[in-house]
Parts: structure tokens; sequence; C-alpha cells
């Protein structure tokens, strides 16, 4: 049942969101703390327990949702304040191209070091 | 016209599905036709979004892009906190922990050597530019990792919407740049088997960027870039607003 899945995935997006916040509370950050992060671990834990793996139909209602992720990212940039953004444009555009650049760089380092035994 | 709007806010959600739909239908057709596929859709339908949440602004005069007309409210709701974590969350599924394991411990290095890297590199642009709150420090950082780090880090830290949206750009900069550069300069840094691709995949992070670039350099190679940029998102929203955010604390 495609249900299964969509709720294993809210009951973990929950959990994850709610152990983030109390752990920004025992940080003393007025924070959620890699809520988030804390969710997908738990949704890959989960979705991998030997012997229980979700059935076909279950999975459809993550899946779903795993596509929807760039339309609500899209709807998430529809609402942003970015005529404020414009101004301070050159920044995002600059931090965004080192960082490529720099990850660039480092592709070929990292490749050799997993060449070695 | 009262009617339809108040029709369209007790429907806001579905109104959302239609607008994000079109918006999509419209930047695969651009990416298809106009950019001859070199750029990802996904990417042209958030530059589009941002563009539109700037007209928005400039028109309206509030802080919420497009959400701010009453007919089109709904994109408020679903491009809101909740179905923004609850999709990226949906985004872990599929990954094996065997595949993780198998990806070696370079493919798994390359997460956080890739977090931490643009983070630095974001942080130090964000100083330059004269940024002294920490917190908003943190988010330009988080927004040099991808375009869901920076707002997840920043909504986290409560900082202002305008840096906020600085994140995103960043982050969309990067993943645009990524797509397009990569099939440039896939053979300079030997981007051309498994191993370096689940490297390249963890330092960029950017899932969009990385399967989209992949796709243009060699289609064989999208799942390894996949795969470890899967986890660069979680990892950059578990490292960003707590670790590297006490960092930057400590050291400004």
């Amino acid at each position: 049942m495609p249900i299964l899945g969509v709720a294993l995935l809210a009951a973990c997006t929950l959990v994850g969101l709610f152990a983030g916040d109390l752990l920004g509370a025992a940080l003393g950050l007025e924070a959620n703390v890699g809520g988030v992060g804390i969710a997908m671990l738990l949704l890959i834990l989960l979705s991998n327990l030997p012997g229980r793996r979700l059935g076909p139909d279950s999975a459809a209602g993550v899946s779903f949702w795993s596509l929807m992720y760039i339309p609500i990212i899209v709807a998430m940039a529809a609402k942003q304040n970015v005529l404020a953004a414009v101004s301070g444009g050159v920044m995002a555009a600059v931090a965004g191209t080192l960082a490529v650049l720099a990850a660039f760089a480092l592709v070929p380092v990292l490749s050799r070091w997993s060449r070695r035994p | 016209m009262e009617r339809l709007e108040k029709f369209a806010g007790d429907n806001g959600l579905l109104v959302a599905f239609v607008f994000v739909g079109l918006v999509m239908a419209l930047a695969f057709f651009l990416s298809r036709h106009v950019g001859r596929g070199r750029v990802h859709g996904s990417a042209i339908a958030i530059a589009l979004a941002l563009v539109l949440a700037g007209v928005a602004g400039a028109d309206t005069g509030g802080k919420n892009g497009v959400a701010d007309y009453p007919l089109l409210a709904g994109i408020g709701v679903l491009g809101g906190n909740m179905f923004r974590d609850f999709a990226i969350v949906a985004t872990a599924f599929g990954v094996r922990l065997s595949d993780l394991r198998a990806a070696g411990l370079v493919g798994a290095l390359s997460i956080p050597i890739g977090v931490a890297l643009s983070f630095l590199v974001g942080a130090l642009v964000a100083l330059g530019f004269g940024l002294t709150d920490p917190a908003e420090i943190t988010t330009i950082g988080a927004g040099a990792a991808t375009y869901i780090v920076g707002p997840v880090t920043g909504a986290s830290l409560g900082v202002s919407s305008r840096i906020i949206s600085l994140s995103i750009a960043a982050g969309l900069v990067k993943a645009v740049l990524v797509m397009v550069a990569t099939p440039l300069v896939a053979r300079r840094i030997g981007l051309d088997n498994p191993v370096s691709a689940m490297v390249y995949g963890g330092l960029m992070g950017t899932t969009s960027g990385v399967t989209g670039g992949l796709a243009a350099t060699d289609p064989k190679l999208v799942p390894y870039g996949a795969m470890t940029s899967t986890f660069y998102t979680g990892l950059g929203c578990l490292l960003c607003p707590s670790v590297f955010y006490l960092v930057v604390k400590a050291l400004v």
C-alpha cells in the first residue's frame, strides 16, 4: 500500500525534525540542528532492515515524494525575497563559482588516492 | 474576482501544483529547444521561479515572492518548510547501505571533504563581502554547498529572507555552472570512470548539477555521481547549522 511508504516517510521526517529540535535545544541554539539529516539517515536505515524491504507499492509512496522534490524547490524559489537578494547578487555568484572551481580541482586528487591499494 | 481569489485561496495547494507544473513545463521546453539540453530543465525552472519571485516582489512590495498574490498564496504552502523537508528526506530513499560501502573510503570521504570545502569557500566569500553575523556567514557558506543546505541552514539559524535568497542564489549558480562546465572539463579532471564519478558527486554535491553534468558527459556515470551526491545535502544539513555554525561563531 503506497500509504505505508508515505507514512514511513512522514514518521521519519517528524522523528528527525523533532530530534533536531531537541538537539538544538540541548546545544543552547534556538535552531533545528540537522533534523533533516537525521530523518534521512533514519529512512535509509529503516528501509534497509534485513528481510524487511518495503514492497513495491509501499516504495512508490516514497518515490513519488522524492520525485516531487524539484517541483517543491521550484515553489520554494518562487516565494523567496529575491528582490532583496539582487543587491548582493555578486556575492552569490562569487561564492557559487569559487566553490565549483575548488571542487573541480580536488576531483583528480581524491581519485588518485582511491586508486592506491 | 473576489470570488475567484477566495476560491483559489481555499484550494491553494492545487493552484500551486498547477503553477509549478506550468513553470516546469516551460522550463523543460526551453531546455530542450532553446538550450539544446545543455542546461537541465530543473535548473531553468528554479531560475524562472526566482525571476518570477523577483518580479512579484517588485510588484507587491512583499517578502514572499509570488505567494504575496492572493491567487497564488498556495505556493507558500507547497514551498514551505513542511513540504520541503518531507521531499528532501524522500530523496534519501533507494540508497542502499551496501552500495554505500562499495563506494569505498575515498568515495565516502569525498562527501564531508566536499561539504567542508564548499562551506569554507562560501564563508570566506561572505567574510570578504563584509558580513559579520556568524549565522549569516554560515548560511552563505551552506549555500555554496547546495541550494537546499543554504535555506535549511538559514531557516534553522533564523537569518533574514534576504540572506536565505542569497544562499539559494549561490547554490543555484553552483548547480548551473556544474551542469554547463562538467562536460567541458571532464577529460582534464579524469572524469571517465565510476570511481572518479563517485568522488566528483561527493565533492560537488548538488544533485541536479551532478546528474545534469554527468548526463551531458557520459550517461553511464550518472548513478555513481548521484549515489554520493545524494548524501551531500543531508550531511550538509546536519553539519552546517551545527558543527560548522559553532566553529564560525567561535572564530568570528
